[in-house]
């Protein structure tokens, strides 16, 4: 029985406190108004004042001294505005320290202040409400339906039909037209995701330095670079697909890569040039720049969903969400000895759509 | 108006001239002290809402400067590294923004950290929503509203930090183009139609500038107006407590307390938005330099809201069928449209399956704790896990590099945990659950231990037990114990013939169904509780069973139909009758 436990010796047991409960705050609840609707029984005067006015005065002076803080903050914030300069980097940093610092300082100040203002100087009131069910009562409820159903008749909608059906049927061609006038947004994609810029002759030019290239300029087995088709180099919308890698392999290193062209597989082996091939730089996934080349593999790698292609087997996918080879662009050399496209891809480049097939 | 209180001339005349036009005065009173309970967990919305109000002044802010064309320019600023250099005026004006514009590059990052800190506050909130059923009728429709402002804000955000047309988002952007393509017979309509032709085109930042400042501001501006009217019309849900009940709200009125309170709530969201925005740089546009569609950085994330997309388009393998002409690429479209779609449609549809498995059509106010109510806490925390291993797989480059282990290696823990890690979830979660609600009995029943010994007359030692404080009982006999369905009548009686509901495909579903939910520690006996004597003493070996024990005891009640069942919920217990129960 609880009236065994000894008086004073209740501290063992104190500290329990069930996870989910509210604070032990309402310590000293100064008004606890059970009932809200006042009008029958008679109200409780919110207090005046609260119930210990020492630490209350205790209070007000450090949300007083909050709020100061926060003034001269927000001078300091002004003070930066105007004092310091901005455009080069150590500058902007420097600005954003100090306006940021004020301005943090600020509302961290008056958040404090306002907080201890309703916790520690206001009288701590707790109140109470009736809840209703969201349900109105049934009577109102039978008074709407009748209402309703009266009003409707009024309104003749039941009973014509023919006026209904034509309302209907006016409304239709208004609601299509949100969607009609959607239509320039853009061209229809046609054909165009199955063709890229590159056809025969087409210089490739490395990308950066928009420099033809000859095998012997390239001829670091192993190494990667970047192309992209000559008189384009601003080109980003032609880019954005016409990108392509040359990695260069040592000799009996490349397999003989089979690409699709059209719907059969064929040998691509004549589509390299000196052990220089060609894939498009378009990940066959969602797009992304397939940019890293592990040498010692041979592994063409993307960074964004990790899509890794075997670049001495065809680029076919070794692991990751691409489902497709990256597509082969055919080499060829010409009469300067400059690498140049000997077509377009034979396939679309970059991710798969529904028209592919 | 009490004579004893003086209220200022000033001020009585505005209100005269504004109640002689609008009238209002009870209204406003009525309004002014309506019950705010006061709970931590109340104040995560509030992060949310303030969040928003900043997204849309420092967003203001910055649309008077950031221009949003994709027209090219030369670089000539004060950022000497890409002086000379072909940007789009869009990448230009942020460069401008962040290095000409005093202000500017704290107000970019308050607004970048306050579009993150926005979609960790609605997410958050709607775990605490979720966790203690405050979902539940009325409250079906926020919680539905709640779930499109989160949509909402995904768009929202993935356009908002695209605009800059910058190498990371436009990398971004890149992949969103990728993944629209692959959507089934529509997909490069609606590619070519947003970006007005191939990628990258000329049309897509100003697009989503008008998308991103006018079109999805406005609807979240209006859906999140709507989810407040609807929550102060419903009147806010509490915790349980004492004398914390369905038809009596306790609170602290809304004048002059929650005003005061909310009032310092949002200075402090502003303050810690303002301190990250000076401490923690983010997005800083200038290292990534203008948008190229040939370059990439490695370990690209995306904005962390956007993590469950990419970690899910990492860990799917390929995965392509090619048939008659057309290519269905579900390499993409499964991690676009599956994830998402599980916790999102799920979360819909969440309220309507609780309901139908428990038969409960009744209001519920006061909140469950999350323990009481064990399938709804272990679906959630299943579908947390499901989250955070496709959100932890977004970034699975930097795992793999932090903690040594192959790339490839942590992709096929990600896949292997994606499937199993909800599992063992849900039932850790759920034996979790039950072994705190064992524990609660527990203490109603025996009551606190003191750690007094104390011996008796016959020589016997006893531990002395405290009976919980009334405020702890309170909480601790909140617990709700779902109805055995059908009810009124035994799922299969005794000849072996079905209930009629409980027959079909649908009732007998639903009879599996509330077996889970019965799984349940009742409180002890003699507490007024009609339900649960079969379960008493131990725990969870006799769920199967359980069915058939409820509605046993369900019998006596007259049969009801399911659906007009008024009141699905037990009776309480008369906190007078539970009388004090500690033991010595």
């Amino acid at each position: 029985m609880s009236d065994e436990v000894p008086e004073g010796e209740q501290s063992p047991a104190r500290p329990h406190r069930v996870i989910g409960t509210p604070l032990p705050v309402p310590s000293s609840v100064d008004v606890a108004e059970r009932e809200s609707d006042s009008a029958a029984t008679g109200r409780e005067k919110m207090p005046a004042d609260p119930a210990d006015p020492v630490s209350a005065k205790r209070a007000e002076r450090i949300v007083a001294a909050c709020f100061i803080v926060a003034f001269i903050a927000g001078i300091g914030f002004i003070a930066a505005y105007v004092g310091l300069e901005v455009g080069p980097l150590d500058a902007v940093l420097r600005s954003n320290l100090a306006l940021g610092l004020s301005l943090s300082v600020a509302l961290t100040a008056l958040g404090l202040g306002s907080l201890l203002w309703v916790r520690r100087v206001m009288p701590n009131v707790e109140t109470a409400e009736q809840r209703h069910p969201m349900r109105s009562p049934s009577k109102d409820r039978e008074a709407f339906q009748e209402y309703f159903a009266e009003a409707t008749e009024t309104s003749q909608f039941v009973k014509r039909p023919l006026l209904r059906r034509t309302l209907m049927l006016a409304t239709l061609p208004l609601a299509a037209i949100p969607i009609v006038v959607l239509r320039d947004l853009g061209p229809l994609p046609g054909t165009s995701l199955r063709y890229t810029v590159w056809k025969r002759g087409t210089r490739a030019v490395v990308y950066g330095t928009n420099r033809p290239l000859t095998p012997a300029e390239f001829n670091t087995p192993g190494s990667m670079i970047t192309v992209i088709p000559e008189g384009y180099e601003d080109d980003q919308d032609a880019l954005a697909k016409a990108g392509v890698i040359l990695i260069k392999f040592a000799p009996g290193e490349l397999h003989i890569p089979t690409n699709y062209n059209g719907g059969t597989l064929v040998s691509t082996m004549n589509w390299t040039v000196d052990n220089i091939v060609a894939y498009s730089k378009i990940c066959t996934h969602v797009g992304c720049p397939v940019a890293l080349y592990e040498q010692t593999t041979h592994h063409i790698l993307c960074p964004c969903h990790q899509s890794t292609f075997d670049a001495a087997n065809g680029a076919n996918v070794i692991f990751g969400p691409a489902a497709r080879a990256l597509p082969q662009l055919p080499l060829t050399l010409n009469s300067q000895g400059q690498l140049v496209a000997a077509s377009d891809f034979t396939q679309p480049v970059g991710p798969s759509f529904w028209e592919r097939g | 108006m009490s004579d004893d209180v003086h209220v200022p001339g000033a001020l009585r005349g505005l209100g005269n001239w504004v109640d002689e036009r609008f009238g209002g005065a009870g209204y406003v009173r009525t309004l002014m002290k309506k019950v705010f309970p006061d709970h931590w967990s109340f104040f995560l919305g509030e992060i949310a809402l303030y969040s928003f109000v900043i997204l849309l002044l420092t967003g203001t802010f910055l649309s008077l400067f950031f221009v949003p064309s994709m027209n090219d320019v030369v670089y000539h600023g004060s950022y000497i590294k890409l002086n000379g250099l072909r940007m789009s005026e869009a990448y230009a004006s942020t460069l401008r923004i962040s290095f000409d514009v005093r202000g500017g590059l704290l107000i970019r990052q308050i607004h970048h950290w306050a579009a993150d800190i926005f979609m960790v506050a609605i997410t958050v909130h709607m775990l605490r929503i979720f966790f203690t059923g405050a979902y539940r009728k009325p409250r079906e429709v926020n919680w539905l509203i709640g779930i499109i402002l989160f949509s909402l804000g995904l768009i929202e955000g993935l356009f908002g930090y695209s605009l800059p047309d910058d190498q990371l988002s436009g990398a971004g952007l890149r992949i969103f183009e990728g993944v629209l393509q692959g959507i089934p017979i529509v997909g490069t309509y609606l590619a070519y139609f947003l970006f007005g032709g191939g990628f990258p085109g000329n049309d897509i930042v100003p697009r989503m500038y008008i998308i991103h400042v006018l079109l999805i501001p406005g609807l979240i501006l209006a859906l999140v107006t709507a989810h407040l009217l609807i929550m102060f019309h419903q009147k806010h849900t509490a915790m349980p407590a004492k004398d914390q009940t369905d038809t009596h709200e306790l609170g602290q009125p809304f004048f002059p307390y929650f005003i005061a309170k909310t009032t310092a709530w949002l200075f402090f969201v502003f303050a810690a938005l303002a301190i990250l925005a000076t401490f923690a740089q983010i997005n800083p546009i200038w290292q990534y330099g203008p948008y190229t569609p040939l370059a990439i950085s490695s370990a690209s994330q995306p904005d962390w809201y956007m993590g469950i997309l990419e970690g899910a388009l990492r860990m799917m393998p390929a995965w392509e069928i090619n048939f008659l002409g057309h290519t269905l690429s579900l390499s993409v479209l499964i991690p676009f449209a599956l994830p998402l779609g599980i916790i999102l449609g799920g979360a819909a549809f969440w309220p309507w399956f609780e309901k139908w498995a428990t038969g409960d059509n009744s209001e519920h106010h006061v909140l469950d704790r999350p323990r009481n109510a064990a399938v709804r806490t272990s679906i959630g925390i299943a579908v947390v896990v499901f989250y955070g291993v496709l959100w932890a797989e977004g970034a699975n480059d930097v795992i793999a590099n932090k903690l040594q282990i192959p790339l490839y290696t942590v992709t096929w823990i990600s896949r292997v945990l994606v499937i199993v890690g909800p599992i063992l979830a849900y039932f850790a979660t759920k034996r979790i659950c039950i072994g705190l609600q064992r524990k609660d009995a527990e203490l109603l029943e025996h009551g606190l231990e003191t750690g007094i010994i104390v011996q008796r007359p016959n020589g016997e030692f006893e531990e002395i037990h405290r009976p919980v404080s009334e405020e702890a009982r309170a909480v601790l006999e909140a617990k709700k114990v779902p109805l055995a369905l059908p009810v009124g009548a035994a799922a299969v009686d005794e000849n072996g013939v079905s209930a009629p509901q409980a027959r079909g495909l649908m009732g007998k579903m639903r009879v599996r169904a509330n077996q889970a939910f019965l799984e349940t520690i009742p409180l002890p006996a003699g507490d007024g509780h009609g339900h649960g004597n079969g379960h008493e003493g131990n725990g969870h070996g006799e769920v199967e069973g359980g069915g058939q024990e409820h509605a046993a005891v369900g019998a006596s009640t007259a049969p009801a139909e399911l659906d007009r069942l008024p009141d699905a919920q037990p009776q309480r217990p008369d906190p007078g009758a539970a009388g004090d129960e500690s033991e010595s």
